[in-house]
């Protein structure tokens, strides 16, 4: 080969290796910039009118699925935890006490139990005598949707199926947050001003 | 008799290594099934579900089952993507094939670029000799340099 043929072999080595790394940032702005992975908490966290993100799942308390739009026409407090989250068992009673108190109004409170072991999940929810709907998301197919963060976190969902109040991260009716939680549960059953 | 004991020997050495092949150490599994939660390795997350899933793997290793066994249960418990490794199917094949073929392109390259300075020398004029005149004059020049 000549030095001319040399030349053009490297030429068009550095080119490829310079369209290479311009394609590799490329992606990384617009991953950067462009992409949308807040979920759903962050556009209601911006005041946005959201639609609950869809989810079907098996459910944990009896054999079946459920669909959430299978829960339209009634208000959901949903609630994502785990058997081996610690403040998860402090929220529990009183999710269940909120689902006793409110269910002949229509409200029902949906465990999504996430990233555990079904098992665990089964023995927790015996443990703590919950008798509201609970699915599993072993995967972790709810997160991204719902921009969930961490465990438990709850959101309240209105009878049309929009997000409503604010998302609760931690447990709820502690100091910080039974307030809110008081609002979210009256806005998604109607009754807040 | 001493032929006897080195088969005997290697015997024992093989049995030994199929034994270890069949039932994997928790660390081996753990390096290579991941955290749901922080999407690390099992053996690099202290998060609380993977302690729980360290404890079950034991637990089931314990009990006889196989590696194949556990990744299995898991998966249905968590997903495919509790598994470190893509799968080597459907689009996660890329996963495996692009490195490859990177690895392939650049051997090519690297071949290629050889090949040219091999060819570069070959085709480079001779050195023609130096004017007898001016050798002599060099060496001249050279012992006065040195003496």
């Amino acid at each position: 080969m000549t030095g001319r043929g040399q030349g053009s072999i490297q030429r068009v080595g550095q080119v490829i290796a310079l369209v290479g790394v311009a394609a590799l940032l490329g992606l990384l702005i617009w991953r950067v910039a462009f992409k949308d992975n807040s979920g759903a908490a962050d556009e209601l966290a911006q005041g946005k009118l959201v639609e609950a993100p869809a989810f079907t799942l098996d459910r944990l308390d009896r054999d079946g699925g459920l669909a959430l739009a299978d829960l339209r026409g009634k208000a959901v407090v949903v609630n994502f935890w785990a058997s081996w989250c610690i403040p998860c068992r402090d929220e529990a009673p009183v999710l269940q006490k909120t689902y006793e108190r409110y269910r002949d109004q229509g409200l029902v409170v949906l465990g999504v139990d996430v990233n555990d072991f079904r098992a665990d999940a089964r023995r927790f929810m015996r443990r703590y005598g919950l008798t509201y709907p609970v699915v599993y998301d072993g995967k972790g197919s709810t997160v991204g949707k719902w921009g969930v963060r961490g465990f438990p976190e709850t959101f309240f969902v209105d009878r049309s199926g929009t997000l409503v109040g604010e998302r609760i991260e931690g447990a709820v009716d502690i100091e910080r947050n039974r307030e809110t939680f008081e609002r979210g549960v009256a806005l998604a059953l109607g009754d807040a001003p | 008799m001493r032929v006897r004991f080195l088969v005997a020997l290697v015997v024992a050495v093989f049995a030994a290594t199929a034994s270890a092949v069949a039932a994997p150490s928790p660390s081996d599994l753990e390096a290579e099934l991941v955290c749901p939660t922080c999407k690390t390795t099992l053996d690099q997350s202290d998060a609380p579900i993977a302690r729980r899933m360290k404890q079950i793997i034991r637990t089931r290793l314990s009990d006889g089952a196989t590696e194949k066994q556990i990744k299995a249960e898991l998966v249905a418990q968590f997903g495919p993507g509790v598994i470190a490794e893509p799968p080597k199917s459907g689009f996660d094949l890329l996963a495996w094939l692009v490195p490859l073929g990177i690895l392939a392109g650049g051997a090519l390259g690297v071949g290629a670029i050889a090949w040219g300075w091999s060819r570069r020398r070959r085709d480079e004029a001779p050195v023609e000799p130096l004017d007898p005149a001016l050798e002599r004059r060099v060496d001249a020049e050279l012992d006065r340099y040195e003496t």
